[in-house]
Order: C-alpha cells, then sequence, then structure tokens
C-alpha cells in the first residue's frame, strides 16, 4: 500500500495559492525527497502531511486513511525541524522520550527505548546533557532520534541538513539513507539541494510555482528532464532556443542557434520553436565533430575543466571536461569542434 | 598559568571603567542606599509626639510590632499578634491580585506576542494608555464604578441578574480588583517578552509528537516563559503588598494592608515615624527573603 497520497491539494492563504493542484503518490518503505527552489511549494505540502497547516482543498492520504482533517498528534508521522526545534528546558534523553511519554508508555520502557535511538544516533555519552550544550550536528541527531523513537509510520525532514557544514552534511547523506533502510520508515526529504536530493532518494518530486513539475528517479529526472524547469534546476544544461525543422519517425532534426543540424528523439515535439537541453558533461571536444564553436574561457575547477564557448552567431555554449592529462585544454580564441553524445541532446516541449 | 595573563587583564579592565561607572554608584548611594539607610536608622530611634524623631537609640519600635505587654504595658510579654495579621492580609490580598493579574496577564501577553508583529507594538501601548491616568484617579473612579449605585451594580440589576446592589466597596474583592488593575502591565510585559521569545516551532514538534494543546501548553510553553512568569509576578507582588491608595479607597477599616499603616505613621501628627520605618524595614526584609528564595531556586534550576 502506498504511505502517503496526496489527490489534487490546494493550499491558499487569503488570495496566494502556494500549492495548484498537488497529487503525488508516495510509495512505502521508500526515500522520496520534494526538491525545489525556495518558495515552490515544497515545505507548504510537507506540513499539511505534519498536520501544522490544513488544505484547502483535496485530500491527504497515509496509508489509505483520509487524515486531513487530524490534528498533528493524531497523525502516525514524525518530524524533523530545520532548526531541530529541541527543548531547550529537557535533556537529550527527556527530549527524545517526549514522545513515547505522550503516547503514554511508562517511564522505564521510554527511557529504554530513548536510550536505543540515542544509540543508534552514536549519541549515548549526550543522553543527560541539554541540547544547547551540543554542537549542529548532534542536535542534528537528537531531532533524528526523537523523531523516530515513536516508531512513525512517515518521518517527514525540513531541510534537517541545511544548517550543517559541508562535511557533516556529505556524512549525513549517506547515514540518513542507511537509517532509513534500516528503520523501513517511509521518509520524505524537503531540500532544495539537488545534490542531496540526487544522492539519497528512491524517488524525486521537483516542485516549482506550487505545482509538481516531474516525478522520478534520479536518473530519470537528470537524464529525461521533462521541461525546461527541472532541466535548469537539476544539475547544469545548456539551455539552447532551437527550431524543430521536421519529424520523421520519431527523430528530429533540429537547428542550432548558428545553424548546425542535429537529430534527436522528438517525444512530443513538433515542428516549430523549442528549446534543447545538453548536459555540458555530455559534449566533448573533437577535431572531428562538426558543431564549430569559439573558446571564450577555460575556468579550473580541479576535478573538471569548464570551458565557456560561443557557437556561431553569439549563443554560449559550456562544457564540462574531465581534467586529465590525456587532454590539452585549448585557449581561449581557439575554434574547436565538438562532438555531442549519444542523448546528449533533449528538446523540451513547453 | 594561564590564570596570571587573565588576571592582570581583568585588573586592567577595571582601572578602566572605574571612572566611568562613578555616575552609577552616585546614582545607587544617593537614591539606594542613603534612603534605605536613613529608615534604618530612624527605625531604631525614639518617636517625637507631634510627629519626628529624637536622636535617641530605641528599639521600641520592633518591641510595638512584635511584642505586647497589655493596655498599660504591665502585663507578660506576648506575641503582638494585630501587625503580623495586617501583614498576613497584606501577603494574602497582594497574592490574590498577583494571581488575578497571571489569569488575566498571561492570555493577553499571549495574544499579543501572536500577533503579526507590525500590530504588537499597537497592542502593547493600548495597554500602557489607562497608566498615563494618575493612579489616584484611576482608584477613585474604580471606586465609582463599584460603588452601590454605581454603573456595575445598575448594570447588574438592569439585565436582572441581581435583585439588590452588591455591596462592592469596602470588600477584600474590591482592593484585588483595584490592585489588579493598578498593576496589570507589570505582569503583562515581562510574559510579553517571554513568550515573544518563545519559538513557536517548539509546539508544533510537542504536537507532532503527539502532544494536545493543553499538554504543550503545561509540558512546553509554560517552562520555557516560566522565568518571564516569575517577573512578572514579582513586579506585581511586590508593589501591591505595600499599596496604600487601592486599600485605603476601596477597602474599609477589616481589609487595612501594611501600606495604609506605614502611611498613617507619617500623617500629621498622630504619626510614629520609627514605627512606620520599622515596619517598612520589616516589610523590605521579608520581600528580600522572597526574592533571595527565588534567586536561589532560579539558579538551580539552571543549573540543572
Amino acid at each position: 500500500m502506498d504511505a502517503v497520497e496526496i489527490r489534487s491539494v490546494v493550499k491558499r492563504y487569503g488570495t496566494v495559492t502556494a500549492l495548484h493542484g498537488v497529487s503525488l503518490t508516495i510509495g512505502d518503505n521508500q526515500f522520496f525527497t520534494l526538491l525545489g527552489p525556495s518558495g515552490c511549494g515544497k515545505t507548504t505540502l510537507l506540513r499539511l502531511i505534519a498536520g501544522f497547516e490544513a488544505v484547502s482543498e483535496g485530500e491527504v492520504r497515509l496509508f489509505g486513511e483520509d487524515i486531513a482533517g487530524l490534528e498533528p498528534n493524531l497523525r502516525p508521522v514524525n518530524t524533523v525541524f530545520q532548526n531541530y526545534a529541541l527543548f531547550p528546558h529537557m535533556s537529550v534523553l527527556d527530549n527524545v522520550a517526549f514522545g513515547l511519554k505522550m503516547k503514554g508508555m511508562d517511564l522505564a520502557a521510554r527511557e529504554a527505548r530513548a536510550g536505543k535511538m540515542l544509540e543508534m544516533v552514536h549519541l549515548s555519552d549526550f543522553a543527560d546533557r541539554m541540547p544547547q550544550q551540543l554542537s549542529g550536528g548532534q542536535q542534528q541527531r537528537v531531532a533524528l532520534a526523537r523523531a523516530l523513537a515513536p516508531e512513525p509510520r512517515v518521518l517527514l525532514l525540513d531541510e534537517p541538513l541545511s544548517a550543517l557544514d559541508l562535511k557533516l552534511r556529505q556524512a549525513m547523506r549517506v547515514e540518513l539513507k542507511q537509517l532509513q533502510e534500516q528503520t523501513g520508515i517511509t521518509f520524505i526529504f524537503v531540500t532544495h539541494d539537488q545534490e542531496e536530493a540526487l544522492t539519497m532518494s528512491d524517488q524525486i518530486a521537483v516542485m516549482s510555482n506550487g505545482r509538481v513539475q516531474q516525478t522520478g528517479t534520479a536518473r530519470q529526472i537528470y537524464e529525461a528532464p521533462a521541461n525546461r524547469f527541472v532541466a535548469d534546476f537539476i544539475g547544469e544544461t545548456n539551455l539552447l532556443p532551437v527550431e524543430v525543422e521536421t519529424v520523421v519517425e520519431g527523430r528530429a532534426t533540429v537547428v542550432l542557434p548558428g545553424g548546425h543540424r542535429v537529430l534527436c528523439p522528438a517525444d512530443a515535439a513538433t515542428p516549430g520553436r523549442h528549446h534543447l537541453s545538453i548536459r555540458p558533461e555530455r559534449i566533448s571536444l573533437s577535431d572531428a565533430g562538426d558543431i564549430r564553436a569559439v573558446v571564450e574561457r577555460v575556468i579550473y575547477l580541479g576535478t573538471d575543466l569548464q570551458i565557456l564557448t560561443r557557437l556561431p552567431g553569439g549563443t554560449p555554449l559550456h562544457l564540462r571536461l574531465q581534467n586529465s592529462a590525456r587532454i590539452a585544454a585549448p585557449s581561449a580564441g581557439a575554434t574547436v569542434g565538438l562532438h555531442l553524445e549519444e542523448g546528449a541532446a533533449r528538446l523540451l516541449v513547453d | 598559568m594561564a590564570v596570571l595573563p587573565a588576571k592582570s587583564h581583568d585588573t586592567g579592565g577595571t582601572a578602566r571603567t572605574t571612572p566611568l561607572l562613578l555616575p552609577t554608584w552616585v546614582v545607587i548611594g544617593v537614591f539606594l542606599l542613603v534612603p534605605v539607610l536613613l529608615m534604618a536608622v530612624y527605625s531604631v530611634l525614639t518617636k517625637e509626639f507631634r510627629g519626628g524623631v529624637i536622636w535617641e537609640f530605641s528599639t521600641a519600635a520592633y518591641d510595638q510590632f512584635f511584642v505586647t505587654r497589655g493596655l498599660f504595658g504591665d502585663e507578660p510579654a506576648q506575641i503582638e499578634w494585630t501587625y503580623i495579621g495586617i501583614f498576613w492580609r497584606s501577603i494574602w490580598q497582594a497574592a490574590v491580585a498577583t494571581l488575578i493579574c497571571l489569569i488575566v496577564g498571561f492570555p493577553t501577553a499571549f495574544f499579543i506576542a501572536t500577533r503579526p508583529p507590525a500590530s504588537r507594538g499597537i497592542w502593547l501601548f493600548l495597554i500602557t494608555i489607562p497608566y498615563w491616568v494618575n493612579l489616584l484617579i484611576r482608584t477613585v473612579s474604580l471606586k465609582f464604578l463599584l460603588r452601590e449605585n454605581g454603573p456595575l451594580n445598575e448594570a447588574l440589576m438592569g439585565i436582572g441578574l441581581i435583585d439588590g446592589p452588591l455591596p462592592l466597596v469596602n470588600t477584600n474583592l474590591a482592593v484585588q480588583l483595584g490592585l489588579f488593575y493598578s498593576y496589570l502591565p507589570f505582569m503583562v510585559l515581562p510574559i510579553y517578552a517571554a513568550v515573544e521569545r518563545y519559538n513557536f516551532a517548539l509546539s508544533e514538534a510537542a504536537s507532532d509528537l503527539y502532544a494536545s494543546r493543553w499538554v504543550t501548553l503545561r509540558e512546553i510553553i509554560l517552562p520555557i516563559v516560566k522565568p518571564g512568569i516569575i517577573a512578572g509576578c514579582i513586579l506585581v507582588f511586590v508593589p501591591s503588598l505595600g499599596a496604600f491608595l487601592a486599600p485605603d479607597l476601596l477597602g474599609g477599616a477589616k481589609t487595612f494592608m501594611i501600606g495604609s499603616l506605614i502611611e498613617e505613621q507619617f500623617k500629621g501628627s498622630q504619626g510614629n515615624w520609627p514605627f512606620g520605618a520599622a515596619i517598612a524595614m520589616i516589610l523590605m526584609s521579608l520581600v528580600l527573603l522572597v526574592l533571595m528564595i527565588y534567586a536561589r531556586s532560579a539558579a538551580r534550576g539552571d543549573a540543572k
């Protein structure tokens, strides 16, 4: 059975509409990510599932049961808050045991379980500390242990890693994913960080302007973006305004800025003006390449070289090459030949 | 080893800041220490019959407060209950007034602190507006409102809730109401300050963890804003204890409070300055004792 089912949910704040009829299905035992820029409605959606906000229209179902009218304390769902929201007047152990206490578990049982949860997040030695005596990363773990202790059916995480520094954030990504697999609880994770989304998620829903733009696995979203927004938001891409000349047997002949023609899968495209998304790492330098471009600048990024070029007519196109001894970096001003890998270009129909 | 440089640094800091602190010491000295010392000295002088004092050491004032030797002073010493009774009543009245202030003030402060930031200032302003009018005038007005043919009784009779006027003036209730009305902002403001700093994500976290609204209030909100509540209670209780306007105007002989007792000792030729000073000293010691107990428990709470 699906863990969470969201059906045509609309959320309005006065005259502002935060969610325009969102529908999503989140399977059980999944790491599901809501990804989008700030203000896209992802946090609102999370708060609707948690029960902090009421839906204006639509249904929120949890394992088949409509929970749209339930108070947050009656939903078998727990949340890890962005700034952790640990109770400052309670010890770490009491924080973790709070949900169990509210569920009526007796003192000995809940302290044993809270202790176990702290063990799971490697904080057993900190049980008697107060939250403000812990570092950000430790507080984050306490928040996680607190939300997992009552064994929720769904765990909601609202940008829980955004306050941590880079190293810690990277370590926590792996840990979160492991924790999800270990507990078998459905995690719904909200983030604006696409790298975070790509590394952890089983499924990603990309949101913008109160709508779900695309749902799919990391690979599907990265390699087959549904529209310009998704292509642009996930990873780096070149978005070129192009003209589709003809569509024959699912293959479209596309005229690039500068006049060069390429063939690519047409999907639903019809002849006319569209956008073409080309991932920078899917373009290579090749003397035999028939797309000619002028190198404007070469940026050294350590593992990669970023090469900014311009097509004839001035449209910018950038590419990324792996930094290797075998590649001689072109110099600025040189004219180079470019080769598009198979499947590198994707027509976007808006 | 590390103590030495730190210490010399400290001394340097003190040397630099001492002259700048001088105005503070002058203000504390002139307006706090000297008056209290003066009062302490007056409380151990001999009374002069037309008011004022004779500069002669005497413990008669304290003796008069605590001990009785009968009407003519020839019986064995016993504990004098009259003044202790007045103290007890004052504490009771102040406590009830504080409680009313808390019951009304907490929701008020909570309401204001949860308004949009732009309108909070307006609400606070509205709370303080009545206090632009002199306390005496407000207390007298309250008396007019409460008297037998005053608007309150008229209204209650008008809607048929009561048959005859309620005797409201000269009761404990009137005094408590007067004290409540005099000191409500002292309750509202500190609680407001505490609630405003309260992170409402904590309430969400509590309800997320299966706590009902009441449990959230009891387990999360109240413990966290407790310092504000205690500050408000002290700010209402202490001046209520020594108040004399409300008990004088709204209460009768049966509701006599310490403030009035002290006031009487300094009024006209019937007064007894050393006795008044002694009562004030005893009152102050009592208040200090309460504050010290609070500070102790607060410190223990922090350590925990």
